[in-house]
Parts: structure tokens; C-alpha cells; sequence
């Protein structure tokens, strides 16, 4: 898994709320059986249109905004368990999604997928979503040592949430696998406790 | 200390709580399906680790697999090499795997519950968002991601926080008509999408008491469409009667001593939940949804809420909706009764029962698609079949269907579809599609007469 220590990057606002996962990466995408190449249809719907052709409207397609940011709308990644939705994401080149909130499943995905899932104020989130659309060349920096989001415009910072054992995990690049293969002897002596 | 009933199965399957981070779970049923689970398994082959409990684990095939001419090849050749991979997976994994075709093949969702896989105080996970269904058996059961699925293969734990509680207790009598669909959407409306996120919850109170198991269900099956990881009722002696005698439920004595134990589950008196929700179950009518999110749900004789916000708006543009708009007499072209929310015996009944002796409307394509081999087989015992074909309807084969539209069985652009499915996402049974969410009875309404109709008026 990539690892993620600190990142300053300009932002993609993407203010719509409850974005789910069929929109993130529709079920007919989901027939591959590798987790490679899924960014090229992450939003595709609203990306492109029926015939292909670009939708010159939809944020992804405004070459003024740039960058390996997402913010987001309230409730990020709800519906189907899909991971495909955080592979796409990551596929695309994101590293981070703000929101001022998360859906579960997919924030575990992310977390799983080395992408840093932010939860911040809705206020927080307004101010973010009017500096990028007052400059789409604001940076934003994230610092996961120090669980802080800075605009670094202004200097307006949030403190970010995030499990200690999660943390420790992505500054490292470690994932579930290796901490649960550590736990084989205790998990086997647990179900000796089976009836 | 008074336990609720997610504490008492929660807390009996820690492996080891980690000091200031998660506990190690352990997992009793693993269900598989084709579609999230190739990657696990080529994880699983990159890194050289073996499956640690194959017994513990059953694979269906049903998200990408046709609903007609199933003896055939499938057609699409990535669908085809999705489900040879499982085959493939299970094969060399020793997991065994009720695919295409096979008695027990079926929606993983519908499958587990009528073979006894599902019992009262496990915990299971499947890569499906919908496990949450198989709460109804006072299980812990949620949708986990790929990742997580090749944590369970390597380990049959996983690691996790444990989530807040939440009960929502609906009380009173139900009105005719009403059925368990019509008392989750109505939840999901009044509490919105997100209220559940972060919790599990129990769903009690004498509605959910009197529920079948194919109603509770139906109920817990959409949890997560309120957010929540998970859904469960109380085990009892509806629970004990469906599980006893099924195929892979516990015989004889070790029944008992089973029951014995599912009957202490049950949430102690007094026990503190984070979150509390009451309603009248008196309040309750059949409902309908209008926009692109489960929450988007109003009583069949209500009108569209005028709410002015982007998201909002952006919803009801894509439904072409108007704020305000009744959708009685709202002409539909496409019914689909089917997926993991509404697909058993009993919602087959429902539908045949209200079509019997009437006809399909003209304009309308209806999908009936059963949600296993098992109810499609007593959908024939019954008669059912016939109600449907002297109306005008054929019975499709079992699998997920035009739910999520992975398949052939997609609504076309711009057509609203009256769905007893679970989710109205833009574009969920087809690009372009319009998803009108609904129980099973105000489907078979819509697909006679080729409308929406408040049910209401024909009921009293």
C-alpha cells in the first residue's frame, strides 16, 4: 500500500452531496478481475456523455482545476461496498477526499487503498469549497502526522480525525493482512473457545 | 452491565482488542460472490498466503449472471470470465460454490437464509453492501470491501472499530396494505441516508415482532441505506421455526442447545443505545420514492416536498420531477420485482395475489425475477407461476437482475422503472434510468395498471 505522510496539492470541489458509489464507478465497470485501470471510468456518467464525448460541464473536465484533492459533498461514498469506487478514485490520481462526511464502507476502502479519507466542518468544508472557487490555484496542504488541513492562502486549519492504528498504518504503508497474519496463533486459540 | 443484542454477539467474537486502536473480529460465514471477490483471491496468490478456514466460507454466483437461458454460455465475455474465475477461485481453494444453475444457486442474500447457513448470533460478512439482510436472524452481518475480503480469506477476522448503537423501535398496528418494504422506506425518509453511519442498529417493537422472516428481511436488507453497517431483530420463536430443518442449520439436540443459547441474545431490559428513534406504525403507508437517494421517499398519496437546494434540485432534474408533484397516474413502463430486498416467497405471493384474475397493462415491460433456484422452484409448487402467465407476466431465472443492472436486464434511458430493489442512484438499472423504489405489492399494481395508483384507495 503507498504510504501518506503530508501532502500540499490544489484542489477538485466537487459540491454535490450524497455522491455514491454507482457514481463513482457505475456496476458495469465491475467486470474486470484486477483492480487496474478503473480511473478511466471513475464519474463516468457524469463525465461523459451517452456517445462518449466529454461533458464540458462536470468539474473533472475543467482544466482549471487540478490537483490530487478531492472535496466533496456531505455523505461521500455512500451505497455498495464496491471498493472499486476507492480504486478508481486512486486510479485517477487522488491521494486525498475531503468531505464533511463520510460514508462507512467506502471510508475503510479508502483507508485500505492508501487514499486519506478528511472529515472536516461543514463550515470548514464551505471555506475550502470558496477559496477553490475563488482561486483554483489554492493549495491545500494535509498533514497526516499532525492530523491537520491547512489553506495555506490563509493559514485556516482544521484538525482531522483519524484511528491511531489507521495512522501509524498509512505513515508506514502496512496493511489489515500483515497485522492479522501476526495474530494466527491467538485467532486459532479463540476457536478452540467455539462450541 | 445491561447488554443490547449487537454487545452480546459483538463481544462474543473478539479475538483481542488492540491498546487506542481496533479490535480483531472474528467471522463465522464468509459469503462470496464474482464480482468482489477475484481480487481478494489474486491478493491472496501475489502475497503466497492460503484460505485459513475454506470451510467457512460459501460462494454464489448472481450480480453478473443472465436471468434467462442460464443452461447456455454467458454471452458477455467479461461476465463469462468473471464467473470462471470463481469457479476457479473456489476450485483450487477448496470453497465450495453453488454456481450457475446448481439447487441452491441464488441472490447470496436469499440463498444463505433458506439453506440455514444464516443462524442467529454469527457474525458474517460478504463483499455486498446488503449483508446487512441476514441481521433479521439477530446476526451480525455487514458488506465489507475487496480488501477486507482478503483479510477474512487470510485470517476469517477482520480488524474493526466497534460501532455505536442505535435502535429504532416502530410500535402500533400497520395499516392494510402496508407491508415490511413500505416500513423501511418509511424509516429511511424520516431518518435520511446518513443518520445510521458509524452505528448498528436493532430494529424492535411489536411491527418487527409480527414480521415473517422474509419481512424483517426486507427490513434490515436496507440498514444501509440509512448509513448503518448493519440491521438486527431480536431472535425468537419465528427466527428458531424458520431455521429449524433447513439444510445446513444445527439437527436435533444440537438445535436445542443452540435455541437455548439464541433465546439469552435478546437486548437486556434498560440497556443504553447512543441513538433512539420511535414511530407509529400507525403513520405508516405504502410509499413510493421520487429522487436518487433511498431517503427521497414520500406516502403514495403525498406530493414531492419543495426543498430548495442544489442537491435537491439536481435529483429531481434527473427524475424530471417538479417540486410539489403528486406521482399518482404517473405512467411506467418497466416494473422489476426482484433483488436481495424483495425477492422471496412471500413477496411473490403478495404480487400474485393482487394480480390474480387481472392483466398486464400494454405499455408495460415487467421483470419477475426470483430471488433463488429454491423460491423460483416454489413459486411453481404454489401455482404462482401460473397467476402470472395467465396475466401476462413471465418468470424470469434467479440472480441480482435489473437491481444493479450488471447484467442484460437494464431500463432503458429516460424510462422510470417501479422497483422493489433497494437503491434509486442515478443510473442503478441502466444508464439513464429513473428508479421509482417500492414494495412488492405497489409494483404489481403499477405493472396492471400501467400507472402509479395510491393503493390506498383500492385497500379501503
Amino acid at each position: 500500500m503507498d504510504k501518506f505522510v503530508k501532502l500540499s496539492s490544489t484542489a477538485i470541489p466537487l459540491a454535490i452531496e450524497n455522491v455514491d458509489t454507482d457514481q463513482i464507478i457505475p456496476a458495469r465497470f465491475l467486470k474486470a478481475t484486477n483492480r487496474d485501470g478503473f480511473g478511466e471510468n471513475l464519474f463516468r456518467d457524469w463525465r461523459f456523455h451517452k456517445d462518449g464525448s466529454e461533458n464540458e460541464e462536470f468539474v473533472l473536465n475543467d482544466t482549471k482545476f487540478q490537483g490530487s484533492i478531492l472535496v466533496a459533498g456531505d455523505n461521500f461514498g455512500c451505497g455498495s461496498s464496491r471498493e472499486h469506487a476507492a480504486w478508481a478514485i486512486h486510479d485517477f490520481g487522488f491521494k486525498v477526499v475531503v468531505s464533511s462526511f463520510f460514508a462507512d464502507i467506502f471510508k475503510g476502502n479508502a483507508l485500505n487503498n492508501g487514499v486519506l479519507p478528511v472529515q472536516v466542518s461543514p463550515e470548514f468544508l464551505k471555506e475550502l469549497f470558496d477559496a477553490i472557487e475563488k482561486d483554483s490555484k489554492t493549495e491545500i496542504q494535509v498533514d497526516l502526522e499532525n492530523q491537520q488541513i491547512t489553506l495555506l492562502a490563509t493559514g485556516a486549519s482544521a484538525i482531522f480525525e483519524i484511528n491511531p492504528y489507521k495512522k501509524t498504518c498509512l505513515i508506514n504503508g502496512y496493511d489489515d493482512i500483515d497485522f492479522l497474519l501476526s495474530n494466527t496463533s491467538e485467532i486459532e486459540a479463540f476457536e478452540k473457545t467455539l462450541s | 452491565m445491561k447488554k443490547t443484542l449487537f454487545d452480546k454477539v459483538w463481544d462474543a467474537h473478539v479475538v483481542k482488542e488492540i491498546e487506542n486502536g481496533p479490535q480483531i473480529l472474528y467471522i463465522d460465514k464468509h459469503l462470496i460472490h464474482e464480482v468482489t471477490s477475484p481480487q481478494a483471491f489474486g491478493e491472496l496468490e501475489q502475497r503466497g498466503i492460503p484460505v485459513f478456514r475454506p470451510d467457512q466460507i460459501v460462494a454464489t454466483a448472481d450480480h453478473n449472471t443472465p436471468t434467462v437461458d442460464q443452461h447456455l454460455p454467458v454471452k458477455d465475455a467479461l461476465s463469462r470470465n468473471q464467473l470462471a474465475q470463481l469457479t476457479e477461485n473456489c476450485k483450487k481453494n477448496n470453497i465450495t460454490l453453488y454456481g450457475l444453475g446448481h439447487k441452491y444457486n441464488g441472490i447470496v442474500h436469499v440463498m444463505a437464509p433458506e439453506l440455514g447457513i444464516t443462524q442467529p448470533g454469527m457474525t458474517m460478512v460478504c463483499g455486498d453492501s446488503h449483508t446487512s439482510t441476514h441481521g433479521a436472524f439477530g446476526t451480525i452481518a455487514f458488506g465489507i470491501g475487496t480488501s477486507q475480503v482478503a483479510q477474512v480469506f487470510a485470517s476469517q477476522s477482520l480488524l474493526l472499530q466497534k460501532p455505536k448503537s442505535l435502535r429504532v423501535n416502530v410500535n402500533g398496528t400497520l395499516k392494510s396494505g402496508v407491508l415490511p418494504k413500505d416500513v423501511i422506506l418509511y424509516i429511511i425518509s424520516k431518518l435520511g441516508t446518513n443518520a445510521g453511519t458509524g452505528y448498528f442498529c436493532e430494529y424492535a417493537g411489536n411491527v418487527f415482532e409480527e414480521m415473517s422472516m422474509e419481512g424483517r428481511m426486507t427490513v434490515c436488507n436496507m440498514s444501509i441505506e440509512m448509513g448503518a453497517r448493519g440491521g438486527m431483530i431480536a431472535p425468537d420463536q419465528t427466527t428458531f421455526d424458520y431455521v429449524k430443518g433447513r439444510e445446513f442449520a444445527p439437527q436435533g439436540a444440537d438445535f436445542d442447545k443452540k435455541v437455548a443459547y439464541w433465546k439469552t441474545l435478546p437486548t437486556d431490559e434498560n440497556a443504553i443505545f447512543d441513538k433512539e428513534y420511535h414511530f407509529d406504525a400507525a403513520d405508516i403507508e405504502p410509499m413510493i420514492t421520487y429522487g436518487t437517494n433511498p431517503g427521497m421517499g414520500i406516502k403514495i398519496s403525498e406530493n414531492i416536498p419543495v426543498e430548495n437546494n442544489a442537491s435537491f434540485e439536481k435529483s429531481l432534474a434527473y427524475m424530471n420531477f417538479e417540486k410539489g408533484q403528486s406521482l399518482v397516474d404517473k405512467e411506467i413502463n418497466y416494473v422489476f420485482i426482484g433483488s436481495c430486498t424483495n425477492s422471496r416467497i412471500e413477496d411473490f405471493r403478495v404480487a400474485a395475489n393482487y394480480i390474480k384474475g387481472k392483466k398486464k397493462a400494454d405499455n408495460v415491460t415487467a421483470w419477475f425475477v426470483p430471488g433463488s433456484q429454491q423460491v423460483a422452484e416454489q413459486i411453481v409448487q404454489e401455482g404462482l407461476n401460473e397467476v402470472f402467465e395467465n396475466a401476462g407476466f413471465t418468470l424470469r431465472q434467479p440472480g441480482c437482475s435489473a437491481c444493479l443492472a450488471m447484467n442484460d436486464d437494464k431500463i432503458p434511458e429516460g424510462e422510470y422503472c417501479v422497483s422493489t430493489s433497494n437503491r434509486n442512484f442515478e443510473g442503478r438499472q441502466g444508464q439513464g434510468s429513473r428508479t421509482i423504489l417500492a414494495s412488492p405489492l405497489v409494483a404489481a399494481a403499477t405493472a396492471i395498471e400501467g400507472k402509479i395508483i395510491d393503493i390506498t384507495k383500492q385497500l379501503n
